[in-house]
């Protein structure tokens, strides 16, 4: 086993109900388990420094289409906290594969106890989910990708 | 000691603020706008986040941005370095109420400073020299003339709410008065939202002469010396050196007490500036108080040996002055030139990519600057590109020093005021050191007058 192997694993159980697993093989032998109350990345934790890959050098990310020409990405419009439902017991707002009307909720992001519900500027399907529940984003980041609807509901 | 500081800025001073959050071992965040992501601040911060759009009231600007950045990364405190928010009491007052600590005064003292009428106000009561003027905002015409005929002429118009050379008219006759304060009102109004006026006397060969204070939590207040920032135009500093060629040590102890008292009168804390004019009888009036560092901040630093910006960190950490004032010398002499990114003739701004980058260096040299080869100077901000600072033991050796450093500084891809700088080293008058704030101008009119222009 080696580290890719053990992220593979780490990555395995994240996102499950899983709390715990054990891998033997031969004579190696690993456990990962999830402690509670910390399902998401801790906080705060350090935003990556380098360029977002969705933004040019010297560009101006003007238009919401990125890198997949059909895909109109949604960017946060402040500094926060995203979280993907309502409160933590509830459902998430969106899962990916979903349809969604424009002025739906997509997402909440949170900026100095403040709660700021982020809308849909479309009628679309939902096709990736771009940041982890609880995560700090910055301005622009991108935290969907959907897939425009051809024909308005 | 804080863990983490956030830098509420862009440029020259954001890097100033996280080298000596580096030195103090503070963890630092930095902010950026968009067309700021390839900045040096970005890249030597230990951690960066993107706080809006090119537009700085989106970016740099933005309070709920600024401090939503500061809550999710942890950051203690904020610097706020100078211009932006650093002179915004509203901003200074959120951040307490967030519990995050302001690097600079309390926000009562941003607001009591940032009102010239109520700043000068406070200064007469204490007793320290004003330009005469008026002792109030001038709400009419005919309290105008009243008022004019006390102070005598020429006066200057001046906003209340204003600054940077903006809302200002100088009046020669009574004859113009009236047209004059109605003109000062109506660009008060659109520049400051605020058309209240004062007059003041108007001096023709003034020098730009101010002082570096230092206040501690704890009520220890201690000045560093002065600096002569007379080359200004439209009240913009190009030149600034210490100490002035004009201040023997008797009036420095006089000028350094009365920035004292300014300060002590408004309970001042940490870092600021006291700014007076000083006549052709070396006789200094109060001008106003900047409550923040300031741009030209490096100079009293070589020449006194004081981390100012690593003073205003400690001090807003609750600590006492690392310093007593008999303990604050000044040796040698200093003299910055601000490098900008316009054309040396025409001051237009030349925003670009820089192509070629070589910095000065060699001893007594100090460059702050965020630029450098392959840098797109964006043109929504500051054209501020470098500020080359010299040191030498006397003023004779930084102008020998000054001229040898700029020889060696090159800009290539954008236009720069570097060779007006050259010309200005190279003048009479700046060499002996006989100079007022009218000089830029009349060297620029002379310049054209001289059909010899400048290299471009």
């Amino acid at each position: 086993m080696n580290l890719k192997d053990l992220k593979e694993l780490i990555d395995l159980i994240r996102g499950t109900e899983v709390a715990e697993i054990e891998l033997q093989e031969g004579d190696f032998r690993v456990r990962v388990r999830r402690v509670e109350g910390t399902v998401s990345s801790p906080a705060p934790a350090p935003l990556a420094r380098t360029a977002r890959p969705d933004l040019q050098p010297g560009h101006e990310p003007l238009s919401p289409i990125g890198e997949d020409e059909k895909y109109f990405l949604v960017r946060s419009p402040i500094v926060g906290t995203y979280y993907r439902s309502s409160s933590p017991d509830s459902d998430p707002y969106v899962e990916v594969g979903e349809t969604v009307k424009k002025g739906q909720v997509l997402c909440i992001i949170e900026a100095m106890k403040l709660m700021n519900e982020i809308e849909s500027e479309l009628d679309g399907r939902v096709v990736e989910i771009c940041v982890e529940d609880s995560s700090p984003v910055e301005y622009g980041q991108t935290l969907f990708k959907i897939e425009p609807l051809q024909n308005p509901v | 000691m804080f863990r983490k500081i956030l830098i509420a800025n862009r440029g020259e001073i954001a890097l100033r603020v996280i080298r000596a959050c580096r030195e103090l071992g503070i963890r630092t965040v930095a902010v950026y706008s968009e067309v700021d992501a390839k900045s040096l601040h970005v890249r030597f911060a230990d951690e960066a986040l993107c706080i809006g759009p090119a537009d700085g009231a989106l970016s740099y600007r933005n309070i709920p941005n600024i401090l939503s950045a500061a809550e999710i990364t942890g950051a203690e405190a904020i610097h706020p370095g100078y211009g932006f928010l650093a002179e915004n009491a509203h901003f200074a007052e959120v951040c307490e109420s967030a519990g995050i600590k302001f690097i600079g005064p309390f926000p009562e003292c941003i607001t009591l400073m940032g009102d010239k009428v109520k700043a000068r106000e406070m200064m007469i009561k204490k007793g320290i020299p004003v330009i005469p003027g008026s002792e109030g905002k001038i709400p009419t015409e005919r309290d105008a003339l009243e008022v004019a005929r006390k102070v005598g002429y020429p006066l200057i118009i001046k906003a209340a709410a204003g600054g940077g050379g903006r809302g200002m008219r100088v009046v020669h006759r009574e004859e113009d008065l009236a047209r004059c304060f109605q003109a000062a009102q109506t660009e008060a109004r659109a520049c400051f939202g605020d058309d209240s006026v004062y007059i003041e006397r108007y001096f023709s060969d003034p020098r730009h002469i101010e002082v570096q204070v230092l206040a501690d939590e704890k009520g220890k207040m201690i000045f560093l010396g002065e600096r002569d920032c007379s080359i200004q135009r439209r009240h913009q500093k190009l030149i600034e050196e210490a100490p002035s060629p004009m201040v023997d040590d008797r009036l420095r102890r006089e000028i350094g007490g009365a920035a004292l008292e300014a300060a002590q009168a408004v309970n001042y804390v940490n870092a600021g500036t006291v700014e007076f004019l000083l006549d052709k009888d070396h006789n200094f009036y109060f001008i106003e108080m900047n409550t923040r560092i300031q741009v030209e901040h490096g100079i009293t630093e070589l020449v006194t040996g004081v981390d100012l910006v690593q003073q205003q960190i400690k001090i807003a950490q609750g600590r006492s002055l690392d310093y007593k004032q008999n303990q604050i010398r000044l040796r040698g002499h200093s003299l910055e030139c601000r490098i900008n990114a316009e054309c040396p003739e025409k001051f237009t701004p030349s925003p670009g990519t820089i192509t070629e980058y070589n910095v000065p260096g060699g001893p007594g040299v100090r460059v702050d600057s965020a630029a450098y080869s392959g840098y797109v100077v964006p043109s929504f901000y500051d054209s501020l590109i470098a500020k080359v600072m010299v040191y030498a033991d006397n003023r004779e050796e930084a102008l020998a020093r000054m001229q040898r450093a700029l020889s060696e500084f090159i800009i290539r891809g954008i236009k720069t005021t570097l060779p007006l700088h050259q010309k200005i080293l190279g003048d009479p008058a700046f060499i002996k050191g006989r100079f007022s704030t009218n000089f830029l101008d009349r060297f620029l009119s002379g310049q054209l007058s001289d059909k010899s222009s400048l290299p471009s």
